[in-house]
């Protein structure tokens, strides 16, 4: 039996938030006794356990109680009840940057670090060059830490907790920090602890990361454990969380807001006859969170033949989930309603993937489909047959053009989810195969081949 | 608790990689010491934790002094001239304008300056440390208590410095300490030590909740406290008998630092042996007539308290110290 390296046992933390803190003396005097606060459960009878060795990583949204944990690991906030047990050197980078006293120079706080995780002076000694190899700080390392860049600070941060030979890791939401080549080295080195058997805890909000190195992952929502389980499992149970919250945030008035932006938009669009939209205009509008199935009713406008009434994704309906995995099918449907007759009607679909990148675009004339209008209300429908998309929220817009310009555009007229309960990380789903095809010198038969389970459709 | 690593592996330079994989070698064999973080404050235990990290006290103790006089021209001489040019002062206004007639009155005032500083300096940069390191205490987990400890070590290295200055001062006016009571030093300055401790520690986590607190000890310690202890006159000579006459002796006396300072002086000032100029021994009138034993027995008086003192504070500070990180 593995030994257990972290134990969280019944940990709940209580803060209490003042309406008005009263921190000197007169405010205290005056409001003696009934200073007015609420208690805020940041975390209620939260337990799990770590084995040695694992790599556990901790998920929720801001102001789950993530941190709050994390600090509670490090002994830095004690718990109001329950305990952790953590057996073990632990070394941790909270948020951002360790704790450096910010008068001393690199060099001194790396001493004042290494004596403050329990080592003499000879072992920083021996640790030195390493860290300040890893850091790259060279010649900065006897300069004030004041005068450090963020990215220097965060650097040197990382390279004590990860050189000072922990048994327990501890890092929260700190590899976001730093350029690229440096977070490539971090997690080479996470990668390399994880081979030597360290214990490590991890935050991130970056789900990807979590499920590409950790074996495990918590599940946190508003101060309560939520679920603990396989990544996959458990970053499908964040979403979920992330999408209740989403509709909890008045559906009806996100709506509003929206179509109103979007309608502005299209009569912008209209008015300048536009074929396509500008993207550096329709950017500005807010982006539909709401949820995998958003609606949006628009007031019918004279100036415009077709407009759409009702554009709804819809998903496959057996499942019963509020979001697809990789390789079902989406279709989008939309309503709409013609004032009189159109020959020669466009739709146009647009897939748009995190951050707005356009990962495809079609449209009915393109594949083949004639629409000439009656007048009168109809629909129309773009059916996906698989997404082959991995983990994200994807935005669908819509629109329809007639001879006359653009005559209706929504952006997003539709989002839908795409969770990924595989490993494999990105944007594509692709089917892999891999197999190890000689070894030794020897071919090896076909009965090698194994099919990756990441990414690929899992039902 | 480290696992020593193979002093000098011939590639361990070139990639700095095989080094940690060599000191990481047995992960999971190694002894391991078992932490638990929970709301429960038992003072031994902490007390344990302090020792343990002894190695920080003595870096936060460097840190402290460094960060002081951290861009200051004359640095560390500061801690010597601030009490020199106070020392100035009060000569000049008590022993030569006032003209009080105690011989070598700057040294009777240094004996007791010199205790007086190790005590105030140490409980007001106690009171502010935790604020003042606000960035450790969110980010990194070690026994708080020895911020505080090391603000009272901080003014004991001061402490130090100003001592030296004390023994150049008696060279200088061929002055010579009661050699036979020297070891009286000692037994006062372990009390004035727990005792700045136990303040210090009090006040540091009292600080954190109400900000006042630093502002408030500033001023009665600077003042109220420093003229309440006979370090500008004399007991025996000035208030001895007023004091005797209202039967508030006993309240003087409550002053736990009265009798620390009256030690020093005793021992540094109250010499037996006197230059042979002073016949007799003029500075023993300035003094009271005690028996060495009554500096002893009250000081190991003061230890006593400070003592409990001490337990109180960490008790305090316990229950106190698990918010910190969410206060600052």
């Amino acid at each position: 039996m593995t030994p257990v390296a972290v134990e969280v046992q019944g940990v709940s933390k209580r803060f209490r938030l003042y309406h008005e803190k009263y921190t000197s003396l007169k405010e205290k005097v005056i409001h003696a006794g009934r200073v007015p606060h609420e208690d805020l459960w940041a975390l209620r009878d939260v337990s799990f356990e770590v084995p040695e060795g694992e790599t556990i990583g901790i998920l929720g949204r801001n102001g789950s109680g993530k941190s709050t944990l994390l600090k509670c690991v490090c002994g830095i906030l004690q718990p109001t009840a329950g305990q952790v047990v953590v057996r073990g050197k632990l070394a941790g980078l909270l948020e951002l940057g360790a704790g450096f006293q910010q008068e001393l120079s690199g060099r001194e706080n790396i001493y004042l670090n290494g004596s403050m995780l329990g080592f003499s002076k000879r072992d920083v000694d021996r640790m030195f060059d390493d860290i300040v190899e890893f850091a790259e700080l060279g010649q900065f390392i006897d300069n004030q830490v004041k005068y450090y860049s963020s990215g220097m600070y965060v650097r040197l941060g990382f390279a004590v907790a990860v050189n000072v030979d922990p048994d327990v890791l501890v890092i929260d939401e700190v590899l976001a920090v730093g350029d690229e080549r440096f977070q490539r080295k971090c997690l080479d080195r996470v990668k390399q602890f994880q081979r030597e058997g360290r214990t490590i805890l991890f935050v991130s909000h970056a789900p990807d990361l979590v499920r590409s190195i950790c074996d495990r992952a918590v599940v946190l929502s508003d101060g309560e454990m939520v679920g603990v389980g396989a990544p996959g499992e458990a970053i499908r149970l964040f979403r979920e969380r992330l999408l209740e919250a989403g509709d909890a945030l008045g559906a009806s008035e996100a709506d509003a807001a929206l179509g109103a932006a979007t309608e502005d938009i299209a009569e912008e669009h209209a008015a300048e006859g536009l074929a396509y939209p500008d993207p550096q205009v329709t950017a500005g509008v807010p982006g539909a969170t709401a949820g995998s199935v958003s609606r949006l009713r628009l007031a019918p406008q004279d100036s415009r033949p077709v407009r759409f009434t009702d554009v709804t994704c819809v998903l496959p309906a057996e499942s019963g989930r509020r979001y697809v995995l990789p390789g079902e099918p989406v279709t989008v449907r939309a309503e709409f309603e013609s004032v009189r007759p159109v020959v020669g009607a466009v739709f146009q679909l647009e897939l748009r993937g995190d951050g707005g990148t356009g990962l495809f675009r079609t449209d009915s004339e393109i594949l083949g489909v004639t629409c000439d209008l009656a007048p009168g209300p109809g629909s129309f429908e773009f059916r996906l047959e698989a997404v082959p998309l991995l983990d994200g929220a994807y935005d669908v817009n819509l629109g329809v053009q007639t001879a006359r310009g653009l005559s209706d555009w929504r952006e997003p007229a539709c989002t839908f989810e795409v969770m990924n309960p595989g490993r494999s990380t990105g944007v594509v789903a692709v089917e892999v195969r891999a197999a190890l095809v000689a070894n030794g010198g020897l071919v090896v038969g076909n009965g090698g081949l194994v099919v990756g389970k990441g990414g690929t459709v899992a039902s | 608790m480290a696992v020593d690593a193979p002093a000098e592996s011939p590639d361990a330079r070139s990639a700095g990689v095989t080094s940690v994989l060599d000191r990481a070698g047995s992960v999971a064999t190694r002894p391991k010491t078992t932490r638990v973080v929970s709301s429960e404050t038992r003072v031994w235990a902490r007390l344990r934790e302090v020792w343990r990290s002894r190695e920080l006290l003595v870096y936060l103790v460097r840190t402290e002094i460094k960060v002081k006089y951290k861009n200051s021209f004359l640095g560390l001489l500061w801690s010597m001239i601030s009490p020199a040019l106070t020392l100035a002062v009060y000569t000049l206004v008590f022993g030569v304008v006032l003209h009080n007639g105690m011989p070598d009155f700057v040294l009777y005032l240094f004996a007791g300056i010199l205790l007086f500083n190790l005590f105030s300096t140490g409980i007001v940069t106690a009171t502010g440390v935790v604020v003042n390191n606000a960035g450790l205490v969110k980010k990194v987990s070690f026994p708080r208590e020895i911020l505080a400890l090391a603000a009272v070590g901080s003014a004991g290295v001061f402490f130090f410095f100003q001592a030296c200055v004390m023994v150049i001062f008696m060279l200088f006016l061929h002055w010579a300490p009661a050699w036979s009571l020297l070891y009286l030093v000692v037994v006062g300055l372990v009390p004035t030590l727990v005792l700045a401790c136990a303040f210090g520690i009090l006040l540091a986590a009292i600080n954190v909740y109400m900000r006042d607190t630093f502002h408030l000890v500033t001023v009665l310690v600077g003042s109220a406290w420093f003229w309440a202890c006979p370090i500008v006159y004399s007991y025996q000579t000035t208030v001895a008998s007023r004091l005797a006459v209202h039967h508030l002796t006993w309240m003087y006396f409550m002053n736990p630092l009265t009798i620390l300072v009256m030690t020093f002086q005793r021992v540094l000032y109250g010499a037996l042996t006197p230059p042979a100029t002073y016949a007799p021994h003029p500075a023993l009138h300035v003094l009271p007539h005690w028996p060495v034993s009554t500096y002893v027995w009250g000081d190991g008086v003061v230890l006593a308290v400070a003592l409990v003192l001490f337990y109180v504070a960490m008790v305090v500070f316990g229950r106190l110290a698990g918010n910190f990180a969410e206060e600052l």
